[in-house]
């Protein structure tokens, strides 16, 4: 079944050449409350510099966060999204990063599989001691999604062309 | 039609340095729904507030966005002014501009400056869908929950049950005292630790508002703030507890010999054991571990000595209940392992102990008598090397941080040596002296002047056997060479490191805990006794490295802390839950199933307006919510939404920018 899915992204989203000059990357960070976003305060709090081009949303765990935030993110103002959450084990309601995790496997089946390039929604666990740890992450999705360039695949303004 | 007022905060220099104020406010001016934006120096401070809210009464505001620092710095703040306003406090959206913008792009302002403008509209958008939400009251137990016996659960527990609020103190050990009991004199004052300890000890045991349940464990702890339930695993002791006199007949008795955890292993404690003659409750325990009787249903001579016949080897681990408002976590620390120093020989030199080993011989009531002694051949040793520092600020082999107490008890250390051993010497080794503490450095003084200890700075490369003795070799800084000392004995000052279970026991709690183990407080500075999770507070070394005072101080401000807790017999809590649409609900149940607290209930309503026939959906139980989000995620119907975060709240965001 996996082989079949990946057989089929048949890479819709060609590689970008040529970026418009001065075009910034925007990747859309939804972080959980208790775990992510102190992490990503204490970033700031120890000046922990990291590229300017996440826009953080806040919410009160991975668990609340549904597909359709992403998607939209994806078909509207993001090219890559990050979604991150307590550490495994480490929720701070118990389980929800469990349900979160399932629920982004299947997701980014579902992107991968409508041609979406795999590194375009990432997924990291950053507690609310790794300050350095959430300035790397970011560093790294940034790279990531600029390397792949602007997303323009289901782009609402692409649809009627 | 929305009316909303936007309010950047310069926050002195730390705003304004990396992001054009100026700019974002004229910027967020530029929103259709924005009737006012302006910029303040402070918006937290009083001036601040008060042009909030003016500006909710002049221009009619509808919602409120506040660019600033972190919502979990000021959001609190912030709604209170909305509040005073008149305004429902919820109507509050904060722009994180700060963590999230200016002190994290502080080479870029212009790049600053846009993200910030976009953290605003995303504010902005929010807040347009904010509803008036209103604090749920919920009722309050008035019983604390104590976890740990030692310095810093027993100080908590009698100054919480001395505002006379029941207080359960759970030990995990036969008896409470912790280690602080195991300690012989404390520094700066050198008065010993027993004496000041055990009449706390007794009090604990005798005060009326206290239910003190040893050799115990807490298994589960269930509920939120002001209405917990702790489930609580009482060992079997296999002696009953009241009828035991504590006489001692039946582990003078006892064939069977185990290495004595309360000495550090240097001696052997029976089967059925006390930790220590002062030990509260005074009653013994038998180790299931060891027993034979237990083991292989031989041997029974304790049952046959006791006079009372209080020994019971059918007794059963007891699960038990209680209902609680709050928690004060004081688990206490454990010894790093000094195991990686191989070049000390550590492991393979007997005479190579820890710090709280060379305590246990000092002690009066240690294995020794009180007289160190090298464990190799039982000689009291004249010559002994100190060496701080193992494990802490080392991060090649140990940790990071610096552990704190090391620098104080190893003066005490060397100047105990000499009190117990007149013609003896010690030498320290050291990296730094690090004595800030009322009478702390006139302590080390006291050790390197009136006792004459050698202190040589300088870290030690080797340890090697020469004959009897130990050749310390290390470097003497101050001199510039290279020295080796002849030792009998050498003491290795071990850091302190969190207890190993600490993780599992913050994942109990649902709190948060750092890179080593130690439970995390809800802010450095701050909020050094609360954790993230509301009504469960930290004392003592669980926290972090603390000396004695430090960790009775933290434990009546642990205390305080609940008591002011409990001034009420309600609490308010956050209304950020979930509500069911019934009309949407299909009932369909996978809600039930991802809630962590079990907070979803069914319940039957009518088909149709009228109708006779029901049909099952689901409810909220708002007491137990705790606002997850997990049900609103895996609904289909989207029936279920999150007071605060709801799916209108989150899409606006997404789509601002």
């Amino acid at each position: 079944m996996e082989a079949t899915v990946k057989d089929q992204v048949v890479s819709a989203e060609k590689p970008q050449l040529e970026a418009p000059p001065g075009w910034q990357p925007v990747i859309m960070g939804i972080l959980c409350n208790w775990c992510s976003y102190a992490g990503s305060d204490l970033t700031g709090t120890s000046r922990t510099q990291y590229p300017p081009n996440i826009r953080i949303i806040r919410v009160p765990c991975s668990s609340r966060v549904d597909p359709w935030f992403i998607i939209k993110s994806l078909q509207t103002t993001a090219d890559g999204v990050l979604v991150s959450g307590c550490h495994p084990g480490d929720c701070h309601y118990i389980t929800g990063n469990y349900y979160a995790r399932r629920r982004f496997l299947v997701t980014k089946k579902l992107l991968n599989f409508v041609g979406l390039h795999e590194d375009r929604v990432q997924f990291s666990w950053v507690s609310a001691a790794e300050g350095a740890k959430f300035a790397q992450v970011v560093a790294k999705v940034t790279g990531a999604i600029r390397k792949l360039g602007p997303l323009h695949l289901y782009k609402k303004e692409n649809r009627s062309q | 039609m929305a009316r909303v007022g936007v309010f950047v905060c310069f926050c002195g220099a730390n705003i304004a340095d990396f992001v054009d104020v100026p700019a974002v406010v004229a910027e967020a001016k530029k929103i259709k729904e924005v009737k006012i934006s302006v910029e303040y120096k402070y918006m937290c401070s009083d001036p601040g507030q008060q042009m909030i809210r003016d500006a909710i009464v002049q221009h009619r505001l509808t919602s409120v966005v506040v660019a600033a620092c972190s919502p979990r710095m000021h959001e609190k703040t912030f709604r209170k002014a909305l509040s005073d306003a008149g305004m429902n406090p919820y109507l509050l959206e904060v722009a994180n501009i700060r963590e999230h913008s200016s002190w994290v792009h502080q080479k870029d302002k212009k790049a600053a400056t846009e993200k910030s403008c976009d953290l605003i509209r995303m504010a902005v958008a929010k807040s347009i869908a904010n509803e008036q939400l209103h604090e749920i009251s919920v009722p309050v137990t008035k019983r604390a929950l104590v976890i740990g016996g030692g310095i810093a659960g027993i100080q908590a527990a009698l100054d919480i049950a001395d505002a006379r609020i029941p207080v359960v103190l759970v030990e995990k050990s036969p008896s409470i005292g912790g280690r602080m009991a195991q300690l012989d004199e404390t520094f700066p004052t050198l008065d010993c630790s027993q004496c000041i300890l055990t009449p706390k000890m007794v009090d604990v045991a005798s005060h009326p508002f206290i239910e003190l349940l040893p050799y115990s464990e807490v298994l589960q702890l269930d509920g939120y703030v002001g209405n917990y339930k702790a489930r609580i695993r009482r060992k079997a002791s296999y002696v009953n507890f009241s009828s035991c006199t504590g006489c001692g007949a039946c582990w003078q008795k006892c064939p069977v010999k185990v290495p004595n955890e309360f000495n550090m292993g240097i001696d052997k404690r029976k089967a059925i054991y006390s930790p220590f003659p002062q030990a509260v409750p005074n009653k013994p325990v038998i180790d299931a571990e060891h027993c034979t009787m237990l083991l292989k249903g031989k041997c029974g001579i304790c049952a046959k000595v006791c006079e009372k016949g209080s020994i019971d080897y059918t007794m059963k681990d007891e699960i038990v209940e209680r209902e609680i408002g709050a928690v004060v976590v004081a688990t206490g620390y454990d010894l790093w392992d000094p195991k990686p120093y191989e070049e000390y020989g550590v492991g393979r030199f007997r005479d190579i102990i820890t710090s709280l080993e060379f305590e246990r011989m000092v002690s009066a009531n240690g294995p020794t008598g009180g007289v160190p002694v090298r464990p190799s051949d039982g000689k009291v040793p004249k010559s002994v090397v100190f060496i701080k520092c193992i494990g802490s600020r080392d991060e090649a082999k140990g940790i990071e941080y610096c552990s704190k107490i090391c620098c104080m008890y190893t003066a005490k250390h060397a100047i105990l040596l000499h009190h117990k051993v007149h013609d003896s010497h010690a030498y320290v080794f050291y990296m730094d002296i690090r004595a800030a503490g009322k009478g702390y450095e006139e302590f080390v003084k006291r050790a390197q002047v009136e006792t004459g200890v050698t202190y040589l700075r300088g870290r030690v490369s080797k340890i090697y056997q020469k004959g009897e003795k130990l050749m310390v070799r290390g470097e003497d800084g101050q001199l510039g060479q290279v020295v080796e000392v002849e030792a009998d004995m050498v003491v290795l000052a071990t850091a302190i490191y969190p207890y190993k279970d600490n993780p599992d026991l913050a994942r109990l709690l649902g709190i948060s805990y750092d890179q080593y183990g130690f439970l995390s407080e809800a802010h450095p500075k701050l909020r050094p006794v609360e954790t993230a999770k509301a009504g469960i507070f930290l004392a003592g070394c669980t926290q972090a490295p603390k000396d004695i005072p430090d960790t009775v101080a933290q434990a009546s401000a642990a205390a305080a802390k609940v008591c002011g807790l409990f001034a009420d017999t309600t609490l308010k809590k956050d209304p950020m839950i979930s509500v069911v649409n019934p009309e949407f609900c299909s009932g369909c149940q996978n809600c039930i199933n991802v809630c962590p607290y079990q907070a979803i209930v069914t319940e039957d309503i009518p088909l149709g307006h009228g109708s006779k026939e029901l049909r099952t959906v689901a409810r909220i139980n708002e007491g137990v919510c705790q606002g997850c989000g997990s049900c609103v995620a895996i609904c289909r119907s989207m029936a279920i939404s999150l007071a605060g975060f709801t799916d209108m709240q989150i899409i606006n965001e997404v789509v601002a920018i």
